[in-house]
Protein backbone atom coordinates (compact mmCIF):
# COMPACT_ATOMS: atom_id res chain seq x y z
CA UNK A 1 0.00 0.00 0.00
CA UNK A 2 2.98 2.26 0.59
CA UNK A 3 3.72 2.40 -3.13
CA UNK A 4 0.08 3.01 -4.07
CA UNK A 5 0.69 6.55 -2.85
CA UNK A 6 2.99 7.05 -5.82
CA UNK A 7 0.65 5.60 -8.44
CA UNK A 8 -0.60 9.06 -9.48
CA UNK A 9 2.97 10.15 -10.20
CA UNK A 10 3.70 7.03 -12.23
CA UNK A 11 0.61 7.64 -14.32
CA UNK A 12 1.84 11.21 -14.71
CA UNK A 13 5.19 9.95 -16.03
CA UNK A 14 3.59 7.52 -18.48
CA UNK A 15 1.04 10.05 -19.77
CA UNK A 16 3.71 12.73 -20.11
CA UNK A 17 5.84 10.44 -22.24
CA UNK A 18 2.87 9.12 -24.24
CA UNK A 19 2.13 12.69 -25.25
CA UNK A 20 5.81 13.33 -25.92
CA UNK A 21 5.99 10.19 -28.11
CA UNK A 22 3.07 11.41 -30.21
CA UNK A 23 4.74 14.79 -30.64
CA UNK A 24 8.18 13.50 -31.67
CA UNK A 25 7.32 10.35 -33.64
CA UNK A 26 4.15 11.21 -35.60
CA UNK A 27 4.34 13.26 -38.76
CA UNK A 28 0.67 14.26 -38.77
CA UNK A 29 0.35 17.78 -37.37
CA UNK A 30 -3.08 17.30 -35.76
CA UNK A 31 -1.80 14.13 -34.09
CA UNK A 32 1.12 16.15 -32.74
CA UNK A 33 -1.30 18.71 -31.29
CA UNK A 34 -3.37 15.96 -29.67
CA UNK A 35 -0.13 14.58 -28.22
CA UNK A 36 0.58 18.04 -26.85
CA UNK A 37 -2.80 18.09 -25.07
CA UNK A 38 -2.01 14.70 -23.49
CA UNK A 39 1.36 16.05 -22.35
CA UNK A 40 -0.42 19.07 -20.93
CA UNK A 41 -3.07 16.96 -19.17
CA UNK A 42 -0.26 14.95 -17.54
CA UNK A 43 1.17 18.15 -16.04
CA UNK A 44 -2.31 19.08 -14.77
CA UNK A 45 -2.51 15.65 -13.12
CA UNK A 46 0.86 16.20 -11.41
CA UNK A 47 -0.25 19.51 -9.90
CA UNK A 48 -3.68 18.31 -8.82
CA UNK A 49 -2.19 15.14 -7.27
CA UNK A 50 -0.01 17.34 -5.08
CA UNK A 51 -2.99 19.33 -3.75
CA UNK A 52 -4.65 16.31 -2.10
CA UNK A 53 -4.59 16.12 1.70
CA UNK A 54 -5.62 12.83 3.32
CA UNK A 55 -9.06 13.29 4.92
CA UNK A 56 -9.44 16.71 3.33
CA UNK A 57 -12.21 18.00 1.13
CA UNK A 58 -12.57 20.58 -1.65
CA UNK A 59 -11.32 24.00 -0.43
CA UNK A 60 -14.75 25.55 0.08
CA UNK A 61 -14.87 26.67 3.69
CA UNK A 62 -17.81 25.28 5.62
CA UNK A 63 -18.41 27.42 8.71
CA UNK A 64 -20.52 24.74 10.42
CA UNK A 65 -17.66 22.21 10.27
CA UNK A 66 -14.82 23.62 12.40
CA UNK A 67 -11.56 21.69 12.21
CA UNK A 68 -12.35 20.31 8.75
CA UNK A 69 -9.23 19.67 6.67
CA UNK A 70 -9.13 21.22 3.22
CA UNK A 71 -7.01 20.32 0.22
CA UNK A 72 -4.52 22.86 -1.05
CA UNK A 73 -6.30 25.51 -3.16
CA UNK A 74 -3.18 26.94 -4.80
CA UNK A 75 -2.42 24.23 -7.41
CA UNK A 76 -6.12 24.23 -8.29
CA UNK A 77 -6.02 27.94 -9.12
CA UNK A 78 -2.95 27.45 -11.32
CA UNK A 79 -4.45 24.53 -13.23
CA UNK A 80 -7.92 26.06 -13.52
CA UNK A 81 -6.58 28.95 -15.55
CA UNK A 82 -4.05 26.73 -17.35
CA UNK A 83 -6.85 24.54 -18.78
CA UNK A 84 -8.54 27.52 -20.41
CA UNK A 85 -5.22 28.89 -21.65
CA UNK A 86 -4.53 25.37 -22.99
CA UNK A 87 -7.66 25.37 -25.16
CA UNK A 88 -6.79 28.85 -26.42
CA UNK A 89 -3.28 27.75 -27.48
CA UNK A 90 -4.67 24.50 -28.96
CA UNK A 91 -7.07 26.46 -31.15
CA UNK A 92 -4.27 28.78 -32.25
CA UNK A 93 -2.24 25.69 -33.23
CA UNK A 94 -5.20 24.23 -35.10
CA UNK A 95 -5.68 27.51 -36.96
CA UNK A 96 -2.05 27.37 -38.09
CA UNK A 97 -2.51 23.73 -39.19
CA UNK A 98 -5.59 24.72 -41.22
CA UNK A 99 -3.57 27.42 -42.99
CA UNK A 100 -0.73 24.95 -43.65
CA UNK A 101 -3.23 22.50 -45.07
CA UNK A 102 -4.62 25.17 -47.41
CA UNK A 103 -1.15 26.19 -48.55
CA UNK A 104 0.39 22.72 -49.03
CA UNK A 105 -2.62 20.41 -49.40
CA UNK A 106 -1.28 18.11 -46.70
CA UNK A 107 -0.75 18.09 -42.95
CA UNK A 108 2.00 15.47 -42.96
CA UNK A 109 5.24 17.01 -41.82
CA UNK A 110 7.56 14.96 -44.10
CA UNK A 111 5.55 15.80 -47.23
CA UNK A 112 5.63 19.49 -46.34
CA UNK A 113 9.42 19.26 -45.99
CA UNK A 114 9.73 17.58 -49.37
CA UNK A 115 7.73 20.39 -50.97
CA UNK A 116 9.99 22.94 -49.35
CA UNK A 117 12.89 21.10 -51.00
CA UNK A 118 14.83 20.14 -47.92
CA UNK B 1 -12.82 2.21 -2.03
CA UNK B 2 -12.04 5.69 -3.35
CA UNK B 3 -8.39 4.69 -3.68
CA UNK B 4 -9.36 1.65 -5.72
CA UNK B 5 -11.62 3.74 -7.94
CA UNK B 6 -8.80 6.25 -8.39
CA UNK B 7 -6.34 3.54 -9.44
CA UNK B 8 -8.93 2.14 -11.86
CA UNK B 9 -9.56 5.56 -13.42
CA UNK B 10 -5.85 6.35 -13.74
CA UNK B 11 -5.21 3.00 -15.44
CA UNK B 12 -8.08 3.71 -17.82
CA UNK B 13 -6.51 7.11 -18.51
CA UNK B 14 -3.22 5.47 -19.59
CA UNK B 15 -5.06 2.96 -21.81
CA UNK B 16 -7.05 5.78 -23.46
CA UNK B 17 -3.89 7.83 -24.04
CA UNK B 18 -2.16 4.89 -25.74
CA UNK B 19 -5.32 4.34 -27.79
CA UNK B 20 -5.22 7.96 -28.92
CA UNK B 21 -1.62 7.71 -30.08
CA UNK B 22 -2.19 4.39 -31.88
CA UNK B 23 -5.42 5.40 -33.67
CA UNK B 24 -4.74 5.87 -37.40
CA UNK B 25 -8.12 7.44 -38.00
CA UNK B 26 -7.98 10.95 -36.57
CA UNK B 27 -11.74 11.02 -35.95
CA UNK B 28 -11.28 8.10 -33.54
CA UNK B 29 -8.36 9.90 -31.89
CA UNK B 30 -10.46 13.04 -31.36
CA UNK B 31 -13.37 11.09 -29.85
CA UNK B 32 -10.94 9.29 -27.52
CA UNK B 33 -9.52 12.69 -26.55
CA UNK B 34 -13.01 13.71 -25.39
CA UNK B 35 -13.29 10.52 -23.32
CA UNK B 36 -9.79 11.13 -21.97
CA UNK B 37 -10.85 14.58 -20.77
CA UNK B 38 -13.96 13.24 -19.04
CA UNK B 39 -11.87 10.62 -17.22
CA UNK B 40 -9.39 13.33 -16.28
CA UNK B 41 -12.27 15.41 -14.87
CA UNK B 42 -13.37 12.45 -12.74
CA UNK B 43 -9.80 12.04 -11.44
CA UNK B 44 -9.66 15.75 -10.56
CA UNK B 45 -12.95 15.41 -8.70
CA UNK B 46 -11.62 12.50 -6.63
CA UNK B 47 -8.56 14.60 -5.80
CA UNK B 48 -10.82 17.32 -4.26
CA UNK B 49 -10.43 19.75 -7.14
CA UNK B 50 -14.11 20.43 -7.90
CA UNK B 51 -13.46 23.71 -9.72
CA UNK B 52 -10.81 22.14 -11.95
CA UNK B 53 -13.00 19.12 -12.70
CA UNK B 54 -15.82 21.41 -13.82
CA UNK B 55 -13.47 23.35 -16.10
CA UNK B 56 -11.89 20.22 -17.59
CA UNK B 57 -15.29 18.66 -18.32
CA UNK B 58 -16.62 21.80 -20.01
CA UNK B 59 -13.42 22.73 -21.89
CA UNK B 60 -11.74 19.40 -22.60
CA UNK B 61 -14.70 17.18 -23.34
CA UNK B 62 -16.92 19.89 -24.78
CA UNK B 63 -15.21 22.75 -26.57
CA UNK B 64 -11.89 21.06 -27.46
CA UNK B 65 -13.63 18.13 -29.17
CA UNK B 66 -15.72 20.48 -31.32
CA UNK B 67 -12.68 22.55 -32.30
CA UNK B 68 -10.64 19.46 -33.19
CA UNK B 69 -13.51 18.13 -35.31
CA UNK B 70 -13.77 21.53 -36.98
CA UNK B 71 -10.06 21.37 -37.84
CA UNK B 72 -10.46 17.79 -39.14
CA UNK B 73 -13.27 18.91 -41.44
CA UNK B 74 -10.93 21.52 -42.92
CA UNK B 75 -7.95 19.18 -43.34
CA UNK B 76 -7.94 15.40 -43.63
CA UNK B 77 -9.16 12.86 -41.14
CA UNK B 78 -6.77 10.02 -41.85
CA UNK B 79 -3.19 9.83 -40.74
CA UNK B 80 -0.70 8.44 -43.26
CA UNK B 81 0.94 5.28 -41.92
CA UNK B 82 4.52 5.74 -40.80
CA UNK B 83 7.09 4.70 -43.42
CA UNK B 84 9.55 3.27 -40.96
CA UNK B 85 9.44 2.29 -37.34
CA UNK B 86 10.80 5.12 -35.25
CA UNK B 87 13.22 3.52 -32.84
CA UNK B 88 14.83 6.68 -31.50
CA UNK B 89 11.58 8.16 -30.11
CA UNK B 90 10.68 4.83 -28.46
CA UNK B 91 14.07 4.59 -26.78
CA UNK B 92 14.08 8.25 -25.71
CA UNK B 93 10.55 8.04 -24.33
CA UNK B 94 11.15 4.76 -22.47
CA UNK B 95 14.36 5.97 -20.85
CA UNK B 96 12.77 9.28 -19.82
CA UNK B 97 9.71 7.48 -18.38
CA UNK B 98 11.96 5.28 -16.25
CA UNK B 99 13.96 8.30 -15.09
CA UNK B 100 10.84 10.25 -14.11
CA UNK B 101 9.44 7.20 -12.28
CA UNK B 102 12.78 6.80 -10.46
CA UNK B 103 12.52 10.47 -9.43
CA UNK B 104 9.00 9.97 -8.02
CA UNK B 105 10.38 7.83 -5.18
CA UNK B 106 11.48 11.07 -3.54
CA UNK B 107 7.97 12.50 -3.79
CA UNK B 108 5.81 12.69 -0.66
CA UNK B 109 3.06 10.07 -0.82
CA UNK B 110 -0.37 11.09 -2.13
CA UNK B 111 -2.39 12.90 0.55
CA UNK B 112 0.58 13.48 2.87
CA UNK B 113 -0.34 16.54 4.96
CA UNK B 114 3.36 17.11 5.79
CA UNK B 115 4.36 17.56 2.13
CA UNK B 116 6.32 20.78 1.48
CA UNK B 117 3.62 22.06 -0.88
CA UNK B 118 1.19 22.34 2.06
CA UNK B 119 3.60 24.24 4.32
CA UNK B 120 4.11 27.72 2.87
CA UNK B 121 1.33 30.04 1.70
CA UNK B 122 -1.51 27.52 1.36
CA UNK B 123 -2.42 27.41 5.10
CA UNK B 124 -2.37 31.20 5.17
CA UNK B 125 -4.88 31.39 2.33
CA UNK B 126 -7.15 28.86 4.04
CA UNK B 127 -7.01 30.69 7.39
CA UNK B 128 -7.21 34.29 6.21
CA UNK B 129 -9.81 33.99 3.42
CA UNK B 130 -12.81 33.91 5.83
CA UNK B 131 -11.51 37.02 7.62
CA UNK B 132 -10.24 39.13 4.71
CA UNK B 133 -12.62 38.20 1.93
CA UNK B 134 -15.38 36.19 3.61
CA UNK B 135 -16.40 33.97 0.72
CA UNK B 136 -16.45 30.20 1.19
CA UNK B 137 -14.67 29.20 -2.04
CA UNK B 138 -10.96 29.74 -1.40
CA UNK B 139 -10.10 28.89 -5.02
CA UNK B 140 -12.20 31.83 -6.24
CA UNK B 141 -10.74 34.10 -3.56
CA UNK B 142 -7.16 33.34 -4.63
CA UNK B 143 -7.99 33.42 -8.34
CA UNK B 144 -9.80 36.74 -8.36
CA UNK B 145 -8.35 38.64 -5.41
CA UNK B 146 -5.08 37.40 -3.88
CA UNK B 147 -3.56 36.47 -7.23
CA UNK B 148 -5.70 38.72 -9.42
CA UNK B 149 -2.60 39.90 -11.24
CA UNK B 150 -1.89 36.37 -12.52
CA UNK B 151 -5.48 35.95 -13.62
CA UNK B 152 -5.29 39.23 -15.53
CA UNK B 153 -2.21 37.86 -17.31
CA UNK B 154 -3.99 34.59 -18.14
CA UNK B 155 -6.96 36.54 -19.47
CA UNK B 156 -4.67 38.45 -21.81
CA UNK B 157 -3.13 35.19 -23.04
CA UNK B 158 -6.62 33.99 -23.97
CA UNK B 159 -7.37 37.41 -25.50
CA UNK B 160 -4.21 37.20 -27.61
CA UNK B 161 -4.99 33.65 -28.74
CA UNK B 162 -8.47 34.76 -29.83
CA UNK B 163 -7.02 37.65 -31.82
CA UNK B 164 -4.44 35.26 -33.32
CA UNK B 165 -7.09 32.83 -34.55
CA UNK B 166 -9.04 35.74 -36.04
CA UNK B 167 -5.92 36.90 -37.88
CA UNK B 168 -5.21 33.40 -39.20
CA UNK B 169 -8.68 32.30 -40.21
CA UNK B 170 -11.10 35.17 -40.61
CA UNK B 171 -11.31 37.04 -43.89
CA UNK B 172 -11.06 40.76 -43.08
CA UNK B 173 -13.61 41.79 -45.69
CA UNK B 174 -16.19 39.50 -44.16
CA UNK B 175 -15.66 40.33 -40.52
CA UNK B 176 -18.69 41.92 -38.93
CA UNK B 177 -20.92 41.28 -41.89
CA UNK B 178 -20.41 37.56 -42.11
CA UNK B 179 -23.00 36.29 -44.55
CA UNK B 180 -23.47 32.60 -44.81
CA UNK B 181 -24.87 30.54 -47.62
CA UNK B 182 -27.69 28.12 -46.97
CA UNK B 183 -25.34 25.17 -47.17
CA UNK B 184 -25.53 22.07 -45.02
CA UNK B 185 -23.39 23.64 -42.30
CA UNK B 186 -25.39 26.85 -42.30
CA UNK B 187 -28.64 25.08 -41.63
CA UNK B 188 -27.13 22.69 -39.12
CA UNK B 189 -29.16 19.67 -38.10
CA UNK B 190 -32.45 21.46 -38.67
CA UNK B 191 -33.76 18.65 -40.84
CA UNK B 192 -33.02 16.00 -38.24
CA UNK B 193 -35.92 15.89 -35.83
CA UNK B 194 -34.43 14.17 -32.76
CA UNK B 195 -31.22 16.25 -32.33
CA UNK B 196 -33.18 19.40 -33.03
CA UNK B 197 -35.89 18.78 -30.41
CA UNK B 198 -33.45 17.52 -27.77
CA UNK B 199 -30.91 20.26 -28.52
CA UNK B 200 -33.55 22.97 -28.25
CA UNK B 201 -34.63 21.55 -24.90
CA UNK B 202 -31.09 21.37 -23.50
CA UNK B 203 -29.63 24.71 -24.66
CA UNK B 204 -31.58 26.99 -22.25
CA UNK B 205 -30.63 24.78 -19.31
CA UNK B 206 -26.94 24.83 -20.26
CA UNK B 207 -27.05 28.63 -20.44
CA UNK B 208 -28.91 28.84 -17.12
CA UNK B 209 -26.38 26.51 -15.50
CA UNK B 210 -23.57 28.62 -16.96
CA UNK B 211 -25.03 31.75 -15.37
CA UNK B 212 -25.47 29.89 -12.07
CA UNK B 213 -21.83 28.76 -12.16
CA UNK B 214 -20.82 32.36 -12.95
CA UNK B 215 -22.61 34.02 -10.05
CA UNK B 216 -22.49 31.20 -7.52
CA UNK B 217 -18.72 30.81 -7.94
CA UNK B 218 -18.05 32.60 -4.65
CA UNK B 219 -19.99 30.01 -2.68
CA UNK B 220 -19.51 26.77 -4.59
CA UNK B 221 -17.34 25.44 -7.39
CA UNK B 222 -17.48 27.86 -10.28
CA UNK B 223 -16.38 31.20 -11.61
CA UNK B 224 -15.76 33.06 -14.82
CA UNK B 225 -13.55 30.49 -16.56
CA UNK B 226 -16.00 27.63 -16.03
CA UNK B 227 -19.04 29.77 -16.84
CA UNK B 228 -17.43 31.08 -20.03
CA UNK B 229 -16.69 27.54 -21.21
CA UNK B 230 -20.22 26.35 -20.35
CA UNK B 231 -22.02 29.27 -21.99
CA UNK B 232 -19.96 28.95 -25.16
CA UNK B 233 -20.63 25.18 -25.16
CA UNK B 234 -24.34 26.02 -25.02
CA UNK B 235 -24.07 28.41 -27.98
CA UNK B 236 -21.95 25.92 -29.94
CA UNK B 237 -24.66 23.30 -29.43
CA UNK B 238 -27.21 25.84 -30.64
CA UNK B 239 -25.06 26.52 -33.72
CA UNK B 240 -24.73 22.79 -34.44
CA UNK B 241 -28.46 22.17 -34.12
CA UNK B 242 -29.93 25.31 -35.68
CA UNK B 243 -27.08 26.29 -37.98
CA UNK B 244 -24.44 28.99 -37.98
CA UNK B 245 -26.78 31.67 -39.29
CA UNK B 246 -29.16 31.43 -36.36
CA UNK B 247 -26.32 31.33 -33.80
CA UNK B 248 -24.72 34.44 -35.33
CA UNK B 249 -28.08 36.17 -35.27
CA UNK B 250 -28.19 35.63 -31.49
CA UNK B 251 -24.56 36.70 -30.91
CA UNK B 252 -23.06 38.43 -33.92
CA UNK B 253 -19.37 38.46 -34.83
CA UNK B 254 -19.21 42.15 -34.01
CA UNK B 255 -20.71 41.59 -30.58
CA UNK B 256 -18.30 38.71 -29.89
CA UNK B 257 -15.37 40.96 -30.79
CA UNK B 258 -16.74 43.54 -28.39
CA UNK B 259 -17.02 40.88 -25.68
CA UNK B 260 -13.37 39.83 -26.12
CA UNK B 261 -12.14 43.39 -25.68
CA UNK B 262 -14.85 44.45 -23.20
CA UNK B 263 -14.11 41.71 -20.67
CA UNK B 264 -10.38 42.43 -20.69
CA UNK B 265 -11.09 46.18 -20.38
CA UNK B 266 -13.51 45.62 -17.49
CA UNK B 267 -10.84 43.65 -15.60
CA UNK B 268 -8.27 46.41 -16.09
CA UNK B 269 -10.87 49.07 -15.21
CA UNK B 270 -11.57 47.37 -11.88
CA UNK B 271 -7.82 47.37 -11.22
CA UNK B 272 -7.47 51.04 -12.07
CA UNK B 273 -10.54 51.92 -9.98
CA UNK B 274 -8.56 50.55 -7.04
CA UNK B 275 -5.73 53.01 -7.77
CA UNK B 276 -8.11 55.95 -8.25
CA UNK B 277 -9.79 55.25 -4.92
CA UNK B 278 -6.46 55.27 -3.13
CA UNK B 279 -5.46 51.61 -3.05
CA UNK B 280 -3.16 49.45 -5.15
CA UNK B 281 -3.79 47.99 -8.61
CA UNK B 282 -6.44 45.25 -8.25
CA UNK B 283 -6.93 46.05 -4.55
CA UNK B 284 -10.68 45.65 -4.14
CA UNK B 285 -10.87 46.64 -0.45
CA UNK B 286 -11.23 50.33 -1.37
CA UNK B 287 -14.10 49.78 -3.80
CA UNK B 288 -16.72 50.03 -1.03
CA UNK B 289 -16.85 51.58 2.43
CA UNK B 290 -16.45 48.18 4.03
CA UNK B 291 -13.27 46.35 2.87
CA UNK B 292 -15.00 42.95 2.82
CA UNK B 293 -17.93 44.30 0.80
CA UNK B 294 -15.38 45.88 -1.57
CA UNK B 295 -13.72 42.49 -2.01
CA UNK B 296 -17.09 40.90 -2.82
CA UNK B 297 -17.85 43.59 -5.41
CA UNK B 298 -14.37 43.38 -6.95
CA UNK B 299 -14.40 39.59 -7.20
CA UNK B 300 -17.87 39.63 -8.75
CA UNK B 301 -16.86 42.20 -11.39
CA UNK B 302 -13.59 40.45 -12.21
CA UNK B 303 -15.28 37.07 -12.57
CA UNK B 304 -17.88 38.61 -14.89
CA UNK B 305 -15.03 40.14 -16.92
CA UNK B 306 -13.32 36.74 -17.19
CA UNK B 307 -16.61 35.07 -18.16
CA UNK B 308 -17.31 37.62 -20.90
CA UNK B 309 -13.86 37.35 -22.47
CA UNK B 310 -13.71 33.55 -22.32
CA UNK B 311 -17.16 33.25 -23.91
CA UNK B 312 -16.22 35.77 -26.60
CA UNK B 313 -12.90 34.10 -27.44
CA UNK B 314 -14.20 30.52 -27.53
CA UNK B 315 -17.22 31.44 -29.67
CA UNK B 316 -15.11 33.58 -32.01
CA UNK B 317 -12.71 30.67 -32.49
CA UNK B 318 -15.60 28.28 -33.17
CA UNK B 319 -17.24 30.63 -35.68
CA UNK B 320 -13.91 31.29 -37.41
CA UNK B 321 -13.42 27.56 -38.00
CA UNK B 322 -17.03 27.11 -39.11
CA UNK B 323 -16.95 30.07 -41.50
CA UNK B 324 -13.75 28.76 -43.08
CA UNK B 325 -15.47 25.43 -43.61
CA UNK B 326 -18.21 26.98 -45.73
CA UNK B 327 -15.86 28.94 -47.93
CA UNK B 328 -13.60 26.06 -48.86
Amino acid sequence: MEFLGLYNYWVFAVLLMTGMYAVISRTNLIKKLIGMTIFQAAVFLLYISMDKVEGGTAPIIQADLPGQLYSNPLPQVLILTAIVVGIATLSLGLAIVVRISEAYGTIEEDEIREMDGE
Amino acid sequence: MVTLFGVFLLTLLVITAIGIVRAQHLFVAVMLTGIFSLQMAAVFFILDAADVALTEAAVGAGVATVLLLGALALTEDREKPAKRRAWIPIVVVSVTTLMVIYATFDQPRLGDAEAPVHQHVAPWYLEETPRLIDIPNVVTAILASFRGYDTLGELFVIFTAGIGVLFLLANPSERGTLTLSQSAEATGLRHHLVPRVVGRLIVPFILLFGLYVQFHGDYGPGGGFQAGALISAGFILYALVEGETMALRALSFRLLGGMIAGGALLFVAVGIAGIVLGGNFLDYSVLAADPVAGQHLGIMLVEVAVGITVTGVLLTIFHSFAAREQRS
